[in-house]
């Protein structure tokens, strides 16, 4: 068994620093891109402020997403480690121009969104940071229409396993 | 003793006659291990053993809760519901060794079951009935822990007794708390393989080129391997214990990651199945009996799965349908009690017959095999120190159930009065073996209980909040409706605290009215001086082996308390003594 009960206090900054930290080891070809991405938009300040997921997907894209089975999420039922959980998402959708991904559970829902230019496989892995037990959504923007994919990740203190 | 041989010889006659005619058939009392011929391959199973090299006694759980679609359902049965379900005479040996029924009774009759020289024989007796090539043996793991000697050679014992029993294949869990190296070097002297497709460097491991068995997909070990059977080609897949780094601290294995990888699984038994062009697959899996159940129901190809972890001594296999077809899900129980018998009738890229039998291995209808007694004798002769008595038990001593047990209860009163707090938690394992009352402990008894890598005992202060959330997360582990999340082991035991459990409820919400002993609720707010053992943090305390020892020694007598568990919600589940 284990105690451990700090709860982690800056949410948005270690959120983008564990994103972008992960998108240099594994997709270094999106970061090189940044002039791409900071003349199509600028930094969605609003949507990372949103609490709840619904809002921060509204501020984000102005509508609502629809599951689908195209979008796959592989992300662990339970977290080895919450400070640090391993996703990735790959559709099988066509013209992919965003992935963001969202931890309901979390303090401010948004944890990461990336453009896609044209011509990229629509590939993205990520590391959340999560406070608690909760979904992880990724949403595809493909085509001008919202899909999503959710999938629980259970975060446990661990132990006392037989 | 003849004549408690002979009586076991007559009862378990009888049972084999009446109580479970699909598995012993002949009227012979000699011929509960004489088992009719069927197909043209065999494969036994053993897992769990918990490096208990010895014959054992193991009380099986009174409480096993399932809910939802689980609910009532294999193995979530106990008591006179698990007679029931799969018409076991009371009374009889097969009672005795698969249920909690009339425990203190049967046991001075039946004898201790298990051990390494009697699995010997019957092992080598069945694999001699059906011709050594026609044979596999396999182990789902936990073998290498369990024991003081086991931990104290790190698990090395284990694999010399692997070898002489000739195990072919294994996969792991405790085997991981060894860590890397000692893990690595008991492999290098196992005569067998080691399987695992569910055990991946992490990202940063494989970016430092940690070893590998294939660098380019990350596992670690080897996932799967070709056996030939009579002319036929079997795979057997390896699934260690999905989340090792959850249930036991990251320290052990910093380099892997683990999980239940369903794509990759399913990935693998297509692959096997269309370029190996094998005949069968079978499933070599420790996740436990409710996550193989779902994981049957979402991959196809896979025709036996041959399950563990849970410690679930289910004596009929469960079909499960998928659409591919059907997978056959197995526990085969814990401690060396049961051997699994799977006869296959192996056709051209296809199984078209099984029949499965879960032998319940009685040490005293078995001789023991003179090499494994003369190797377990030279294993044991360095602690011959730890066979002395250091006190006897006046009751009952086990620890299986979802919630507490004697022992449990025991070495929560150890850690009170030793460390001096208010309230004790101690892990939910399903490990550690049954005292009879007037039996002698020794400190092999107590290792026995207690043998684990981070053994180091703790004092700390919590807040009641914060104690709460400990029993919810354990809680959540144990009865989350979803199997994928649940990580087997029972729950937390708790001394000096009672409180009240909803087991269908959900996260957060189970439990409720905690109180002290001396039925002052706790206050969320309020710190407690708390003890225990087990901690995924390192711990600089005295071992609990240590705690607990002083503890019998101190001749104490233990504290008169219940379980401290009151359930709630679930009235009418099969799954605990006198219900259903």
């Amino acid at each position: 068994m284990t105690f451990s009960f700090e709860r982690f206090s800056a949410t948005r900054r270690l959120i983008l620093q564990g994103a972008g930290s992960v998108a240099l080891a594994g997709l270094g070809n999106l970061i090189a891109l940044p002039a791409l991405a900071a003349a199509n938009d600028k930094y969605p300040e609003d949507a990372f402020k949103q609490k709840g997921d619904k809002d921060a997907i509204q501020a984000l894209y102005g509508r609502s997403a629809e599951a689908s089975d195209k979008v796959k999420l592989d992300a662990p039922e339970i977290a080895e480690n919450g400070a640090v959980v391993p996703i990735s998402v790959t559709t099988t959708l066509e013209n992919v121009t965003s992935i963001s991904f969202l931890v309901s559970g979390n303090p401010n829902a948004l944890a990461a969104s990336y453009q896609i230019p044209e011509g990229t496989l629509p590939v993205v892995a990520n590391r959340l940071k999560m406070q608690q037990t909760s979904n992880v959504i990724a949403i595809v923007e493909a085509g001008g229409k919202l899909y999503s994919a959710t999938k629980e990740v259970k975060v446990t203190v661990g132990g006392c396993g037989g | 003793m003849p004549i408690r041989r002979r009586e076991f010889l007559k009862l378990s006659g009888a049972a084999a006659l009446s109580a479970l005619p699909r598995f012993a058939r002949a009227a012979d009392v000699a011929s509960i291990y004489d088992l009719e011929r069927f197909g043209n391959a065999r494969i036994l199973h053993l897992t769990d053993t918990h490096a208990q090299l010895k014959p054992v006694y193991f009380r099986e759980p009174s409480v096993n809760i399932g809910l939802g679609a689980m609910a009532g359902q294999p193995p979530h049965l106990v008591g006179k519901a698990f007679l029931d379900r799969f018409g076991i005479k009371p009374d009889s040996a097969d009672a005795y060794a698969f249920t909690c029924v009339d425990f203190e009774k049967s046991a001075p009759r039946f004898g201790k079951l298990g051990g390494f020289a009697h699995l010997k024989t019957l092992i080598d007796r069945l694999r001699g009935d059906v011709g050594e090539a026609r044979t596999l043996l396999l182990d789902g793991g936990d073998l290498w822990q369990g024991t003081g000697l086991a931990n104290a050679m790190q698990g090395a014992d284990m694999v010399e007794a692997a070898n002489l029993l000739g195990i072919e294949a294994m996969t792991g869990h405790w085997e991981f708390t060894y860590g890397e190296a000692a893990l690595r070097a008991n492999l290098a002297g196992f005569k067998g393989e080691f399987l695992a497709q569910n055990v991946f460097l992490t990202e940063e491991a494989a970016f430092n080129d940690a070893k590998a068995f294939d660098p380019a997909s990350g596992r670690v070990f080897k996932p799967a391997t070709i056996k030939e059977l009579g002319g036929y080609r079997v795979a057997v897949i390896g699934q260690a214990f999905p989340y090792v780094p959850v249930a036991h601290p990251k320290r052990f294995t910093p380099d892997w990651t683990f999980g239940i990888h369903d794509d990759e699984l399913s990935t693998l038994v297509n692959d096997l199945r269309a370029r190996e062009k094998v005949d069968a697959v079978i499933l070599l899996s420790h996740n436990g009996m409710d996550v193989d159940l779902k994981l049957a129901g979402r991959i196809t190809g896979i025709d036996v799965i041959l399950g563990g972890h849970t410690h679930d001594a289910v004596p009929q296999p469960v079909p499960v349908k998928n659409v591919g077809g059907t997978t056959l899900v197995t526990n085969a129980g814990s401690n060396g009690k049961f051997l699994g018998v799977l006869d296959l009738e192996l056709g051209k890229g296809k199984v078209s017959g099984v029949r499965y039998r879960l032998l319940p291995v009685f040490s005293e209808l078995l001789k023991p095999d003179p090499a494994m007694t003369a190797l377990i004798d030279r294993l044991r002769e360095p602690h011959a120190a730890w066979f002395d008595k250091i006190a006897t038990t006046d009751r009952l001593l086990y620890r299986r159930g979802n919630f507490s047990g004697p022992m449990d209860q025991l070495i929560c009163d150890a850690l009170r009065s030793e460390l001096d707090a208010e309230i004790a938690l101690s892990p939910g394992f399903r490990w550690g073996t049954t005292a009879l009352a007037g039996q002698a402990l020794t400190m092999e008894d107590v290792l026995g209980e207690t043998a684990i890598t981070y053994p180091e005992t703790y004092v700390q202060s919590m807040t009641g909040a914060e104690i709460k959330a400990v029993l919810e997360d354990v809680c959540d582990n144990l009865f989350n409706p979803d199997p994928y999340y649940q990580q087997g082991g029972d729950m937390v035991r708790t001394g000096g605290l009672s409180y009240v459990c909803a087991p269908a409820e959900g996260m957060g919400k189970r439990i409720s009215e905690l109180r002290l002993d001396s039925g002052r609720p706790i206050e969320a707010g309020k710190r407690y001086k708390v003890a225990g053992w087990a901690s995924m943090n390192a711990q600089a305390g005295k071992p609990v082996w240590d705690v607990f020892a002083n503890h019998l020694r101190a001749g104490t007598t233990p504290r008169a308390h219940g379980s401290g568990v009151t359930l709630k919600g679930i009235d009418g589940n099969p799954g605990i003594v006198g219900q259903g």
